[in-house]
């Protein structure tokens, strides 16, 4: 498939899963069930994004002290923690990873 | 605690009223007000452009790398407007994935989008049809992070917040075409020795560490993070795709048998 079609394609599955809620607001309601399920969507999907590309950074499992992703990542997840801060986050995690690595 | 806050992704959403302007102190002069509000959602991103900086430079020089045009990159930038979901179609355009695989992946990447509309919705129910989709184009992971966290923090919600979220989300947007464009325009010589890319799983932690605030998300969490590892082997990245649904069905049972 042309790769322009195809840019304008997840542009709009995109664009129309933003607007969903909003441009039905008041006018569909929608199974309770649905709602339960979509709360769950962003730890679902972000997690089983970052976990292979910590504990996986060359396409194996590499689970030991000198993963320095690995460790980095692992700071930054008790920084988040405790912070809450996007900005503290990236930094420790950023200065983590250059310190192991 | 105000009303936004309540429909955090943790919690069930609650039907809403919208806002009623009368709730809100009497502004002065509404286009200060506006700019002001404005102004603060520009301020409230800047921050996080540590994160959306490097993450744009990266994909801008990994969109080339893969094979795809300087103007399909950037057009891809202000098209999806989704950083993880450029990245995964970079990776799987590369790779030669059906087209099909693509928009489901990407579509199932973005599908936690439904609950930021779904949280934002009842707040700007009263606006114009084109502000509603304005603010959907620039419902982000980092613009709804921006804006539920100042509703958390107690800040009553003026007539006049749509500003805000047009502001935080706008700061975003500039940044990430501009940094996209960077990407882009360096493309190759981009020093390898920077761990750039390593921006997006600091920046999703950020965004996935505070919603785990109970049994159920740490359930959920945990299913996601060990499926994606043992699906890791399949093709065009499906492991994603089986992973998150996988958190999403054990979520959604554990949540189910509690009620």
């Amino acid at each position: 498939m042309n790769v322009w079609l195809l840019i304008v394609l997840c542009g709009v599955v995109t664009f129309v899963i933003r607007l969903s809620f909003i441009a039905v607001e008041g006018k569909v309601i929608f199974p309770p069930g649905f709602r339960r399920l979509l709360t769950f969507a962003p730890v679902a999907t972000l997690t089983a994004l970052v976990i292979p590309d910590l504990l996986m950074p060359q396409g194996m499992l590499w689970l030991a002290w000198d993963n320095a992703r690995l460790m980095a990542g692992l700071a930054a997840m008790v920084i988040a923690a405790t912070t809450r801060s996007v900005l503290w986050t990236l930094v420790g995690g950023f200065v983590m990873l250059g310190v192991l690595s | 605690m105000s009303r936004f806050s309540q429909s955090h992704p943790c919690n069930p959403i609650v039907p809403q009223q919208p806002s009623s302007p009368a709730a809100s102190p009497p502004a002065d002069h509404p286009a200060r007000s506006n700019f002001r509000e404005f102004r603060a959602g520009l301020l409230a991103v800047a921050p996080l452009l540590i994160g959306v900086a490097p993450f744009g430079m990266i994909y801008g020089a990994l969109a080339l790398s893969q094979g795809l045009s300087p103007a399909a990159a950037l057009a891809m930038s202000t098209i999806l407007f989704a950083g993880s979901a450029q990245f995964l179609f970079c990776q799987l355009f590369g790779a030669g994935a059906p087209a099909l695989i693509v928009v489901a992946e990407v579509g199932l990447l973005n599908l936690r989008h439904a609950l930021y509309s779904a949280a934002l919705a009842p707040q700007i129910a009263h606006l114009p049809r084109r502000w509603k989709l304005a603010l959907a184009y620039l419902l982000t992971d980092e613009a709804y992070a921006v804006i539920a966290r100042r509703e958390a923090l107690g800040e009553a919600p003026g007539p006049h917040r749509h500003w805000f979220y047009l502001g935080a989300g706008l700061g975003l947007w500039g940044s990430w075409q501009l940094s996209t464009a960077v990407g882009v325009l360096l493309g190759a010589r981009l020093p390898t020795d920077w761990p750039l890319d390593f921006a997006l799983p600091l920046t999703f932690i950020a965004i996935v560490v505070p919603l785990i605030r109970n049994r159920t998300m740490l359930a959920v969490a945990a299913v996601s993070g060990i499926v994606a590892l043992l699906m890791a082997g399949l093709p065009f990245k499906l492991g994603l795709l089986v992973a998150a649904l996988a958190g999403m069905a054990i979520g959604w049972r554990l949540a189910g048998s509690i009620r």
